[in-house]
């Protein structure tokens, strides 16, 4: 559906982080992108990626300046209108609990989370990731996603509403809940746009099922007819 | 089984795309020099992305001179244990030992850093050996793109540490941002020759040339004491900022703090620029670098 694709308008909250990174990378798959530091910027957004960062940091921001900013988007998260991509930093952000903090989070997701779970910069990694969710529409795009985990967090629980799309050492690292979506590795600082591509076909394009119910039905056939 | 699973996942640590990620993440927020964990601790609550553990700030070692080396590790292993951000540490310039000791001792990134007694007047530290990335200062194309080449992950101005003083950092970042946008429409005739002058690896000066940036993340260090330093270097086009003695040599470090990460994140924003920026209490005492001597500067350690 690349007519769709093209269309799309995606706000990558620009607070603190590798912002840029996931701008270029929808912008290279032929969307628009928005930098997001106020509420009023995501009235128009097809999507929103909340990047890498520093959740201490963003945590403080959301408090002191840019409250709205946050209670909006959980608002538009929650009824489910909103397609919010979360990565590493953003998982924490999406998830229900964070395992001993207690600083901001949008409250949305059925997960929980641990901060810097493989412990120091040192511990760092990047390893191969069979993600099947990215690789079932040609067989080209069937070799492993290139993980690259930044002191990441992990997710240590996930309700059964909770759709599992990938795993490392037993543990989810890229999980999907309706619209909301989470991956605790950092695909935009590769140079392949599988994940980013899956957000904006599959995540982003269900906003519109809810919309457009039988036009997206009858896309969702003719996209799976081919695979 | 489970042997094969391993194998096909290719775990690696310390790889390029590791190292020079983790500065990614940190861009667009500021990190402050911190000399223990109660300080540390304060920048965490204020907002720093990181911290950067030294044994003085930089105003102090300028004050009372002598040999400026690596913090105590018992010192720097306390920060770390405080804070949840990631914590930098700095050793002085071609001690790979203290480098050693740091990257053990847990620390995210390792300053090679002029505001230290360098240890080698010759060489740098090799720092593609190690598992953690370097962040290492610079005052133009040439010398970013000597340290890249020895494997930092990221790059800062030298500016001129612990004056206040916001000149060096300007001119700096304009030396460097500058130099890439002449790059970029140098005929490719003329690249050998370009890295011979300004003494960089060619293929760095190549791939600078084609992406129209440096190839790690660059912030700017070096005399920021307000929010409007810390917005002024991001307007020019820097990833972010380091304060080192503009915060806890400030009359209110905890609020200064604060203002300088609104501003880093805000600075194309002047109202909330002009917000944040009031009743800050007393700035460092500055100390302007034309009244410096020609061997008070920092920046001029390195090569």
């Amino acid at each position: 559906m690349p007519h769709m694709q093209e269309s799309l308008l995606i706000g990558v909250l620009a607070l603190q982080g590798a912002f840029i990174e996931h701008r270029q990378a929808v912008e290279r798959l032929g969307a628009r992108s928005l930098e997001i530091r106020f509420k009023e910027q995501l009235q128009h957004i097809d999507g929103l990626i909340i990047p890498g960062g520093e959740s201490t940091c963003i945590d403080k921001l959301s408090r002191e300046i840019a409250g709205e900013l946050y209670s909006e988007i959980t608002k538009l998260g929650a009824s489910g209108k909103l397609p919010i991509y979360g990565t590493c930093m953003g998982t924490i952000f999406l998830a229900k609990e964070i395992e001993g903090a207690n600083q901001t989070r949008l409250n949305l997701m059925d997960i929980t989370v641990k901060r810097n779970a493989y412990g120091p910069q040192k511990a760092s990694f990047e390893a191969d990731l069979d993600i099947s969710a990215i690789s079932m529409n040609a067989s080209e795009d069937s070799h492993p996603f290139p993980g690259i985990f930044l002191r990441a967090p992990s997710i240590v629980h996930a309700k059964e509403n909770v759709q599992v799309l990938a795993e490392f050492d037993g543990l989810p690292v890229m999980a999907r809940q309706n619209n909301l979506f989470v991956t605790t590795f950092h695909p935009e600082v590769t140079d392949d746009l599988r994940i980013h591509k899956y957000f904006l076909d599959q995540v982003c394009t269900s906003k519109n099922a809810n919309e457009m119910a039988s036009v997206t039905t009858f896309q969702y056939e003719v996209s799976t007819s081919k695979s | 089984m489970p042997t094969e699973v391993k194998e096909s996942r290719n775990v690696k640590t310390g790889t390029q795309a590791v190292k020079r990620g983790l500065p990614q993440m940190l861009k667009g927020g500021v990190i402050m020099d911190v000399v223990n964990a109660e300080q540390a601790k304060i920048a965490e609550a204020a907002g720093a992305v990181a911290v950067m553990a030294l044994e003085r700030v930089p105003a102090d070692i300028r004050a009372e001179g002598g040999v400026s080396r690596m913090s105590d590790p018992a010192l720097v292993a306390a920060i770390v244990e405080s804070v949840s951000i990631p914590v930098m540490a700095k050793c002085r310039i071609g001690h790979f030992v203290e480098a050693q000791i740091l990257e053990t001792l847990g620390v995210d990134c390792i300053d090679e850093s002029e505001v230290l007694t360098p240890a080698d007047e010759e060489y740098h530290v090799d720092k593609s050996k190690f598992t953690i990335p370097f962040v290492c200062g610079a005052r133009n194309l040439g010398e970013a793109l000597r340290r890249i080449g020895e494997g930092a992950a990221m790059m800062r101005t030298k500016g001129e540490a612990g004056t206040g003083d916001v000149v060096e950092a300007v001119r700096h970042a304009r030396a460097i941002l500058g130099a890439i946008k002449r790059l970029t429409i140098m005929p490719d005739e003329e690249l050998m020759t370009y890295a011979k002058e300004i003494g960089a690896p060619y293929e760095l000066v190549k791939k600078v040339k084609e992406e129209g940036k440096l190839p790690v993340v660059n912030f700017a260090a070096g005399g920021i004491a307000t929010p409007a330093d810390a917005a002024l270097l991001m307007q020019m086009g820097v990833d972010g900022v380091f304060v080192g003695s503009g915060i806890f040599k400030s009359g209110n470090p905890q609020k200064r703090a604060e203002a300088i990460v609104k501003a880093t994140t805000y600075f194309n924003n002047p109202e909330i620029l002009a917000e944040v920026s009031k009743n800050l209490g007393e700035p460092m005492v500055g100390l302007t670098v034309k009244s410096l001597g020609p061997n008070e500067t920092l920046a001029q350690r390195g090569w």
